[in-house]
């Protein structure tokens, strides 16, 4: 039986997946009864309509299963509410070696900014970059061109 | 409305509505980006839905979940606003119609992440978030229609003569709910006429105030919205993808 907080910690965002949900920053919490072996993990959805939830949850409680702990509960919780600023480095490293560039720091006030400054492009490097979309291929991203490499690429928007 | 079961409730229902409107575009919007807009912006809607009908579930009590309300009512049991069931129209309309919902939702959410009840305290933080980049996008767009070509200003104040009046239902008082949507409407007013004066169009006059949505009585539109969206639902109950 292994560590459980390591099993869902393991876990890949499905629609992301060079990513784990704790790099991501949705799971918020790992909790084991030491008396009944019951795991509790909490979690917290991106966007609210994030349509990836039910998979997360099927996949954590697949990997605790998998870890030893088949009696496991997962709770998602709202408050407080996610950010950008929760995604690690080594999950913002990730992010920008799979060809989507990491988000800037999130806006004060809990609102979006529409000006991005300086996105760089995630395989080249370049600052010259350009907004094609305000939305993209999932709830998270934007989606952008490099003017330097022409390259299109995913840009996870700060939030 | 009395109290937190029918305004959580109403809000749901706008979003709902909305939700279900938007993805109508899905396919059909003028250009490729504008497609994935709308229907992420309907995701979101959907999501705060979910998460407001949960809840008004929960206060009523019933044991009523958020599929029970979004698929076993009839249309005099909605309680939305009419502004969110009218027909999307060409783009102008549509755009005007999300810029007045999400000026209206941006304070609300806002409001009711301060509120005292601690479930919508917390929709109301996540929720305002996302309709920020709502109301940024339509308001985008309203100014590049209203000041751009002369058929796009045309159509863009024609959008605003017809959906204007709905907007005064958005605000009737209601001091017992856990956010008075009255309170909400200095900073509508605010952010919606800074849009229209660089839009370049004219704020109507009149007062003419259709309402109804919030005691049931809604336009005969939203009958055929929701037997599209509860077919399914009602000829399979309990079916599950």
């Amino acid at each position: 039986m292994s560590d459980p907080r390591e099993a869902a910690a393991s876990v890949v965002d499905p629609e992301i997946r060079v990513i784990t949900i704790d790099e991501l920053g949705i799971l918020r919490a790992v909790e084991e009864d030491p008396a009944s072996g019951r795991v509790v993990v909490t979690i917290t959805p991106t966007y609210t309509g994030c349509p990836a939830m039910d998979v997360i949850r099927a996949d954590i409680r697949r990997a605790l299963a998998a870890a030893g702990h088949p009696d496991a509960e997962v709770r998602t919780v709202y408050s407080p509410a996610w950010s950008t600023d929760w995604i690690t480095e080594a999950g913002r490293a990730k992010l920008a070696a799979a060809g989507i560039a990491p988000p800037a720091p999130a806006p004060r006030g809990g609102t979006v900014v529409p000006l991005t400054l300086a996105v760089r492009c995630p395989r080249c490097g370049s600052p010259e970059t350009e907004q094609v979309s305000r939305f993209g291929s999932t709830a998270c991203k934007a989606l952008w061109r490099c003017r330097s490499c022409r390259e299109p690429f995913d840009h996870l928007k700060a939030l | 409305m009395n109290g937190p079961f029918d305004f959580t409730l109403a809000i749901g229902d706008d979003a709902l509505i909305a939700a279900q409107r938007l993805a109508e575009w899905t396919s059909h919007a003028p250009e490729m980006e504008e497609d994935i807009a709308l229907a992420n912006i309907a995701l979101d809607q959907l999501g705060a839905a979910r998460l407001l009908l949960t809840y008004a579930g929960e206060l009523e009590g019933a044991g009523r979940d958020e599929d029970a309300l979004a698929y076993l009512r009839d249309d005099r049991e909605f309680r939305n606003c009419l502004l969110v069931e009218l027909p999307n129209g060409d783009f102008a309309v549509t755009m005007v119609k999300l810029l007045l919902l999400a000026a209206y939702q941006v304070p609300l959410y806002t409001a009711l992440a301060g509120c005292a009840d601690e479930r919508l305290a917390a929709i109301g933080a996540k929720a305002r978030k996302e309709s920020a980049y709502h109301l940024d996008h339509a308001s985008l767009w309203v100014k590049r229609l209203g000041d751009g070509t002369e058929e796009s200003h045309r159509r863009t104040q024609a959008a605003l003569e017809q959906l204007w009046p709905y907007h005064h239902e958005l605000f009737t008082a209601d001091p017992a709910a856990p956010v008075d949507p009255a309170t909400l409407r200095a900073d509508f007013d605010a952010t919606v006429s800074a849009v229209l004066d660089e839009a370049g169009l004219t704020r109507p006059e009149g007062g003419w105030a259709p309402a109804g949505g919030r005691e049931g009585v809604h336009t005969e539109e939203l009958s055929y919205l929701l037997a599209e969206m509860q077919v399914l639902h009602r000829a399979h109950p309990g079916a599950r993808w």
